[in-house]
């Protein structure tokens, strides 16, 4: 991982001489990306709407740009994605917030798994 | 709408991402299998090889080469090449004369159904910011040098329009197959970034 957003050309950023390299790094980022196509395909928001958040996102990440800091492009996807479906009013910024911070108390050996996405997470009591 | 993040940026990704997750499904909103369904195609059917057989074909058909440059959607659905990115395809042809890269200035927009999802340098800020200003120096940097006299047009996907390279066949291949001369081609001459080799 390159701690620099300067045009790496020999770093993880550099464009690969084959085609082989991962589609995502992290399983939530595929699991962000999942759920952008399914919302999208279900019609719960137009690609226009979730790119517009995207482009926002983005923009504001490099207003923001802090030395040293990683660029995430799939924290600006989550970002917008959360946003979009905000503004469609699929959820509450506090229903987010208030499942997140649960799900951060989940007793330890509970979430070591937790970014594969595992479907029977979803059944799991959350009132630790 | 406020901008103000929906969920603290000291909340992990995972877990914001979890906890979206978890409420959609619960809502009914998203259906897991189609989820994964998606996640699963992106992730091992929809890339490169796509791309290469449409400029493969391109490449040995001159009426099919026509119509990928006159309408790049309606061509490529003849081959069943069709989806989300890949509505307004316009196809646009190296010469000797002139060669085409792709980018998008304001986020990632790409043809998915002929390269999949775009790598990590194609989302990459530098990439996209300096790609422009300076395309010779860039490409220079990935390995493609130019010669001076070729002039270089830059794309901006950031429309409702995602751009497709059409590579200038290699000198050489005369013999090969279409499956021959696909093996040859590599996502990065479909951005614009790489000439194929034979």
């Amino acid at each position: 991982m390159t701690a620099t957003i300067d045009f790496d050309i020999d770093g993880p950023a550099a464009p690969p001489r084959s085609n082989g390299e991962l589609v995502f790094e992290e399983p939530w980022q595929s699991r962000a990306f999942g759920l952008v196509m399914s919302l999208h395909e279900s019609g719960a928001f137009t690609w226009e709407e979730f790119r517009a958040e995207l482009i926002s996102a983005i923009a504001t990440w490099e207003e923001q740009e802090t030395p040293g800091e990683e660029y995430s492009y799939y924290q600006c996807w989550l970002s917008a994605l959360e946003q979009v479906s905000i503004s469609s009013e699929l959820v509450t910024a506090s229903d987010l917030t208030g499942r997140a911070r649960d799900l951060a108390l989940r007793p330890a050996g509970h979430d070591h798994d937790h970014d594969h996405g595992h479907d029977h997470d979803h059944d799991h009591d959350h009132d630790h | 709408m406020s901008k103000a993040q929906p969920s603290s940026d000291r909340i992990p990704m995972n877990l914001r991402t979890e906890a979206l997750e978890q409420l959609l499904v619960e809502r009914g909103l998203v259906d897991p299998q189609v989820m994964d369904t998606f996640i699963k195609t992106y992730e091992k059917d929809v890339g490169p090889l796509n791309g290469a057989q449409v400029v493969a074909k391109a490449w040995t058909d001159p009426e099919f080469k026509q119509r990928l440059l006159d309408d790049g959607t309606g061509a490529i659905a003849e081959l069943g090449f069709k989806g989300p990115q890949g509505e307004h395809l316009v196809v646009v042809e190296n010469s000797a004369e002139v060669h085409n890269v792709v980018v998008c200035t304001l986020c990632s927009c790409y043809p998915w159904p002929l390269l999949g999802l775009p790598p990590a340098w194609y989302k990459d800020p530098a990439y996209r910011s300096r790609v422009v200003r300076e395309p010779r120096t860039v490409l220079a940097e990935m390995g493609l040098e130019l010669p001076t006299d070729t002039e270089i047009t830059v794309w901006d996907s950031s429309s409702e329009v995602r751009f497709f390279v059409l590579p200038q066949r290699p000198p050489g291949t005369e013999k090969l197959s279409e499956a021959e001369l696909a093996a040859l081609v590599t996502r990065d001459a479909m951005v614009g970034v790489a000439q194929v080799s034979a």
